[in-house]
């Protein structure tokens, strides 16, 4: 069974925060939602979960106890210790699991004692990622679960992530982080609310038109320069009619979408 | 200097519960202070018995009660009912005067008026202060403590409760995992309450002990008003919580209730004495039932039949506010509509 989202459009006010936006969660596969600040990833992490209704589009999640949720720059209750805070999770989800595979492998078995409000940002993370998997759910919802978190510890969270997907879960996950966005199976990049790819990280690369062609500085003339980006010490400019140049990644893939629709929406 | 300033005053201006509260509350204070604070007793209501019983008295004496009959235990019933604050058995200079000694002002107001009826009349009753014959301030002002305390755990504590997850951002979790809002509901204010039953019980030991105030009546009907009104008063801060949305802003509106609550329930100022236009306020506070309940049940022992009419408010205002308070918290963990 898949969950998800088909054409959910969320409006707070006037402001559009998602216009018919629909992303699949499979099981035993990664989902990562990537975009700016402001793009609508946790928008739409929210009506996934259950914890906003979408004005109007329709949601698919199992029943509440088979849903494991990490909320926006969550870290569980910081006057808990950390094995407190993970048996709140198991008493309120009625389940009893070993908490000591977690906290050896996610590197907080030496602070298990101490108040989640005295760990560092990434241990804090951490321990809300293993609250948000301990019930073994069927959808895992993590908004932004590496976001701050140093490249150690985030290797740690993805080892957890990649575990609850191999064990059936329907990971979704939010990220800003493109390299990050690369190791799942597919794949949603939102720009202000809207979808700008989706796919398998793969084929959004495959399909993207055109070529890019690295220059040392930025480019002089007016048309190049709005198909230009900054990368690697360089910069980078798309030649929509190009062929060739460099092999792009998702990041590049992502940059190309976006000038694109910018020079669309420009007319 | 004026970086700070003006970074103050932009964020105050911002933070309109704080400015409102700033500007609303020496305007309520002094309206309450000036026209309702009084120690004056204008009227004292008194209960009658037997023929011209009160005829000799001189004074701000209101006969609210009579018996044709000098019935000095109907004439006690009427002053442990709380029905008058002075009873007069008989007259002439056979009458006996009994004051309620836990209408602390009301009494000191009667004996002073007593000491100008004897003068102008030359008749010279006897007179009983029943129930706190020291007229000790203590033993008026305990038993409606107890609730003041009550209403700081009840009220301004669990205020902070639930909009401490809302500022966490744990309450949006807690509104995904597979918990029902009666569960969130009440296994939030279950511990309050066992905080709440425990401080009462020192507060009750430590007034009986220390301060050697009585506990006449049934400890049945005492705990059955307490429980109402911790049931109020947890109501009203989960109330609270839930329409704040930050834990500065439920402690202001927490304190906004409690204040009230001290100065116009009668724990300080005699109800009588508080004029009309700010009277009516009074009653809509649960403070001033539970007040009623304690002083009336610790000091006069008065039975549960008599106090029906705090019993029912508190009651009506028991279900009204905590009413209020789960369906704000229902939809506090609903899925809020875009």
């Amino acid at each position: 069974m898949d969950w998800g989202a088909t054409d959910v459009t969320v409006r707070f006010g006037r402001t559009v925060a998602l216009e018919e936006v629909s992303i699949k969660a499979t099981k035993a596969t990664v989902t990562a939602v990537v975009g700016g600040d402001g793009a609508g990833k946790s928008t739409l992490l929210r009506c996934v979960a259950g914890a906003l209704a979408p004005g109007s589009g329709t949601i698919a999640r199992p029943e509440a106890h088979r849903i494991g949720y990490l909320p926006p720059g969550q870290g569980g209750y910081e006057d808990l210790s950390v094995t407190e805070n993970l048996q709140f999770v198991l008493s309120a989800y009625n389940i009893h699991r070993e908490l000591d595979d977690y906290l050896e492998r996610s590197g907080l078995a030496g602070v298990r004692t101490r108040l989640a409000g005295h760990l560092s940002g990434g241990m804090r993370r951490k321990l809300g990622v293993i609250a948000a998997l301990l019930p073994e759910p069927e959808l895992a919802v993590l908004d932004e679960p590496t976001t701050g978190v140093d490249p150690v510890s985030r290797a740690d969270m993805w080892w957890l992530i990649a575990r609850a997907a191999a064990g059936g879960a329907a990971v979704l996950l939010a990220t800003t982080y493109l390299e990050e966005a690369a190791r799942a199976e597919r794949v949603l990049v939102l720009d202000a609310g809207r979808p700008l790819v989706a796919g398998p990280p793969g084929e959004v690369v495959a399909a993207m038109p055109g070529a890019i062609v690295p220059v040392p500085d930025e480019p002089a003339d007016q048309s190049e320069r709005r198909r230009a980006w900054r990368r690697a010490g360089g910069w980078r400019v798309w030649q929509p009619d190009g062929h060739g140049g460099l092999t792009p990644d998702l990041q590049d893939a992502v940059c190309v979408a976006a000038i694109n629709r910018e020079l669309s929406d420009a007319g | 200097m004026l970086a700070m300033i003006v970074k103050e005053f932009r964020q105050l201006r911002r933070d309109r519960r704080t400015l409102a509260m700033m500007i609303v509350m020496p305007v309520l204070l002094l309206v309450v202070l000036g026209y309702a604070a009084s120690f004056d007793v204008s009227s004292i209501p008194v209960a009658a018995a037997g023929p011209h019983a009160a005829a000799a008295l001189r004074g701000p004496f209101t006969v609210v009660a009579t018996n044709p009959h000098p019935d000095a235990g109907w004439a006690r019933n009427q002053l442990r009912d709380g029905n008058a604050g002075v009873a007069v058995v008989g007259a002439g200079n056979n009458a006996k005067v009994l004051v309620d000694g836990t209408q602390l002002f009301t009494a000191q107001a009667a004996e002073r008026a007593l000491a100008n009826t004897k003068a102008k009349t030359n008749q010279d009753p006897a007179v009983q202060i029943l129930y706190n014959p020291g007229l000790k301030t203590s033993f008026v002002m305990i038993p409606g403590l107890a609730g003041v305390i009550l209403v700081f755990v009840g009220t301004v504590v669990t205020s902070l409760g639930v909009v401490r997850e809302r500022q966490a951002g744990t309450l949006e979790q807690l509104a995904v995992m597979p918990l029902r809002p009666a569960d969130v509901y009440l296994g939030k204010i279950a511990p309050y309450f066992g905080v709440a039953v425990a401080d009462l019980a020192i507060v009750l030991a430590v007034g009986t002990s220390v301060f050697g105030v009585p506990f006449r009546g049934s400890a049945a009907v005492f705990g059955l008003g307490a429980l109402l009104f911790v049931f109020v008063t947890l109501g009203l801060g989960v109330l609270i919580s839930s329409v704040s949305q930050t834990q500065g802003q439920a402690i202001q509106l927490a304190i906004m209730t409690l204040l009230p609550q001290v100065l116009l329930s009668g724990l300080i100022f005699p109800l009588s004495s508080i004029v009309a236009g700010v009277r009516w306020i009074a009653y809509l506070l649960p403070l001033t039932y539970f007040t009623e309940i304690s002083r009336g049940v610790m000091l006069r022992a008065e039975p549960i039949g008599a106090l029906w009419q705090p019993f029912l408010y508190l009651t009506l205002l028991g279900v009204a506010i905590t009413g209020l308070a789960t369906l704000r918290f229902r939809a506090f963990l609903s899925p809020k509509e875009s």
